[in-house]
């Protein structure tokens, strides 16, 4: 940015100054200002008149109110939380369950998307069919509609008393799905442990391996290498330490079920729902990202003689992921976001709570600052992440 | 180009300068926006039966909009000049502290809190009720504590949701809740079996059991009134002779009931030589003139929409299809808590 750049220098000191004036760049620069004055102005405006009015009003403003006593139950929660604790506490206890619901739908969404996307884009004829019938269904209903579905057909299941039973592992009814889990147990944190360590070493392993293979020019596929230390570090700690087999087998009783774990009707709803919806965008991403993958280099894939898997995992897929990873951050980023319709049917999430937090205080402004807040921390750390992942998948120039 | 830079200039000097906007309700405010506008603003209820509800005709009708309509008979002269305006249980508050509506009558439970945090005004309560249960016939639970390890239905935003934790804390009992703001969805929740229990102001449980449920004889309200919700009209703190109007039109339906003048027989009242009757008819007295009003205001209340004996009877008779006993509901002297306090 030079503001000297039209002025010549032989002219007088007055045509400098109209010189910076008149120039592109002072004035671009001029406007860019008086309007980030406008923006600031318009919002402190904004700010200043809620908190003028709401002290007007006698209406208490101000987060105080985080550390009062909530003094209501909340159904679902990761964490421990009861009545007499905080609202900030029973904000945590939602957030943790949009960040729950989100998660998981992320990873449904995206499982199903791929399979049916690739199914989209497959020679049989039926299964093209279907899967296409599939996508114009559940992207072409409003994501709401599809979780009160879910939801009435999950209500409809049997009640606990007559819940069908899955081989005496869990039971399904109107309560949601109670399965049995293992109880408890020392080894379970260091089968965790044993798992990150276990991705870690996959990632490192798949580096090792493709020098190798670049350098001896034998192929070696480092799929099975990152499958085996994945799955077999925690399943030979859990060998280790005894193979502890203590289930908690749930059982009917009183009202419902005892032992075992249970996931909500509300939690399936909306899952199902959020999840499936993204699922068909993410599909049709997947299909634009392996057409465009030029025939051509499929063809002299073949022509040298390639196995389809390998043409998928060496040719298409590496190129496809460049298509598909940019759009795909924006699908994950409306799943979090959809993840609110939460309070149409009840799960307990950060809006749910927020909502009555916010009419136990009267507290609208901040309750609702919080959310905003919140939303946005989610989606911008979700395009963060995809970003980085986009970096690592994008054509490396070199 | 050039004006559309002018214009940006000119607003932000024109943004620097600009004196806050306040819905803030002055002294008066209220009154003078109503009769202007000649139409007063009553948030309801979406749809609880009994309360409020749209009729098949799209007509609301209920107790508390009958409750609205009095307001505009006091106000206006006329009780059909009101617009309903349906709030759900989190946009009630907002929606009386903007100004977007005149005044509450969406079933809100009085308390400090929104008393004082809130911004608001009650007027005296016009229905006495506690959180009730609905439960399935068939599921053998007779009182509370039977209802240990229940999942409950509840809306949000309710004071349901910190009632229900207070009752099972006190007995030591554990429960599931399960929150759900649409009325629909809610009810729906129950029905279906997703909940052991509906929980919701008792009052509002008949109407309930009545119309929502697919067979109304499958399903009991359990026995007991479990909190205190004393439902009351609500209008902004700062308007104080809105408030009193508010009130006064309460008033005006209790001792309407307890001096015997029914919408029925309030013109012969028109005759009466009791001095309270004639005031309250507006025969004598100056009160229209002391609240701002016109002097026919309280004959207009009984006369356009009854007393809160005909109000009452109306919605929650022997004859309609969610009777409820008056209970607590009846004059003070009848056993109820109804006072209205002297309007000389």
């Amino acid at each position: 940015m030079s503001l000297s750049s039209s002025s010549s220098r032989g002219s007088t000191r007055r045509s400098q100054i109209a010189g910076v004036v008149y120039s592109q760049a002072f004035r671009s620069a001029f406007y860019q200002v008086i309007l980030a004055i406008f923006v600031l102005l318009a919002g402190y405006y904004l700010y200043s008149n809620v908190v003028e009015n709401l002290r007007a009003q006698n209406i208490a403003t101000g987060f105080r109110f985080l550390s009062e006593v909530s003094q209501f139950e909340i159904g679902e929660r990761l964490i421990n939380y009861s009545a007499r604790d905080s609202y900030f506490r029973a904000l945590a206890v939602g957030l943790l369950n949009t960040l729950a619901v989100s998660g998981v739908g992320i990873i449904v969404a995206t499982i199903l998307g791929f399979t049916v996307g690739i199914a989209r884009s497959s020679n049989d004829l039926l299964l093209k069919k279907v899967a296409g019938f599939y996508v114009e269904i559940v992207r072409n209903i409003p994501v709401i509609l599809q979780v009160i579905f879910w939801s009435v057909v999950i209500r409809n299941l049997p009640p606990p008393r007559g819940a069908v039973e899955l081989w005496g592992a869990g039971f399904l009814s109107n309560r949601g799905l109670t399965v049995a889990m293992p109880n408890a147990d020392p080894s379970h944190v260091w089968m965790l442990v044993a798992f990150v360590a276990g991705v870690i070493l996959s990632i490192i392993a798949a580096r090792f391996i493709r020098r190798r293979n670049d350098a001896t020019g034998k192929h070696v596929d480092s799929l099975w290498v990152s499958l085996l230390l994945i799955t077999g570090l925690p399943l030979l700690v859990w060998l280790l330490s005894g193979a502890p087999l203590d289930m908690s087998i749930p059982e009917r009783k009183g009202f419902s079920f005892s032992g075992g774990s249970t996931l909500s009707p509300e939690f399936v709803a909306l899952l199902l729902g959020i999840s499936m919806y993204a699922s068909g965008f993410i599909a049709e991403i997947v299909r634009s990202g392996i057409q465009a993958t030029p025939r051509g280099q499929i063809e002299a894939a073949k022509t040298i003689g390639l196995k389809p898997w390998y043409i998928t995992r060496y040719i298409v897929l590496p190129q496809a992921l460049r298509v598909i990873v940019p759009p795909l951050t924006s699908q994950y980023v409306s799943l979090s976001k959809n993840s609110s319709i939460a309070v149409v049917v009840g799960y307990p999430d950060l809006v749910n709570i927020g909502n009555t937090v916010m009419n136990q205080t009267g507290q609208a402004v901040e309750a609702v600052t919080i959310m905003m807040v919140v939303y946005l921390t989610i989606s911008v750390v979700t395009s963060l992440v995809m970003n980085f992942y986009n970096r690592l998948v994008e054509i490396k120039e070199r | 180009m050039r004006n559309l830079k002018a214009c940006l200039l000119a607003a932000t000097v024109a943004l620097a300068t600009l004196p806050p906007f306040s819905v803030f309700a002055a002294n008066g405010d209220t009154l003078k926006q109503v009769k202007e506008r000649d139409l007063v603003l009553c948030g309801v209820h979406p749809a609880r039966h009994g309360f409020a509800a749209p009729d098949s005709k799209g007509v609301w009708e209920g107790f508390e909009v009958d409750y609205c309509k009095a307001v505009a008979a006091a106000v206006l002269g006329d009780a059909n000049k009101v617009r309903y305006v349906p709030l759900s249980s989190q946009q009630r508050f907002p929606a009386i502290q903007s100004g977007e509506v005149d005044v509450l009558a969406r079933n809100v439970t009085a308390n400090l809190s929104r008393d004082t945090a809130l911004g608001l005004n009650f007027a005296p309560p016009i229905f006495y009720t506690g959180t009730g249960f609905l439960v399935r016939a068939d599921s053998g639970v007779k009182e509370v504590k039977d209802l240990d390890g229940a999942v409950i239905c509840m809306a949000p935003g309710s004071t349901t949701e910190r009632n229900i934790a207070q009752i099972f804390a006190a007995r030591g009992l554990k429960y599931t809740p399960v929150v759900i703001e649409n009325n629909k969805q809610l009810v729906d929740a129950y029905v279906t079996g997703r909940c052991d229990a509906l929980a919701k102001d008792k009052a509002a449980l008949p109407g309930v059991r009545a119309v929502d449920t697919p067979n109304p004889a499958d399903h009991v309200l359990l026995e007991g009134i479990y909190s205190k919700e004393p439902l009351a009209m609500a209008v902004r703190q700062g308007d104080d002779q809105w408030y009193d109007i508010v009130k006064w039109v309460v008033y005006a339906t209790f001792n309407a009931e307890e001096m015997k003048v029914f919408q029925a027989n309030v013109d012969e009242m028109l005759k009466s030589d009791d001095p309270d009757i004639q005031t309250l008819v507006g025969m004598i007295g100056d009160n229209g003139a002391k609240l701002g009003l016109d002097q026919k205001w309280s004959y207009n209340i009984v006369k356009q929409v009854g007393n809160y004996a005909d109000i009452y009877d109306r919605h929650f008779g022997p004859s309609t299809s969610i009777a409820l006993d008056r209970d607590l509901n009846r004059q003070w002297n009848d056993g109820g808590i109804l006072y209205g306090q002297p309007m000389n």
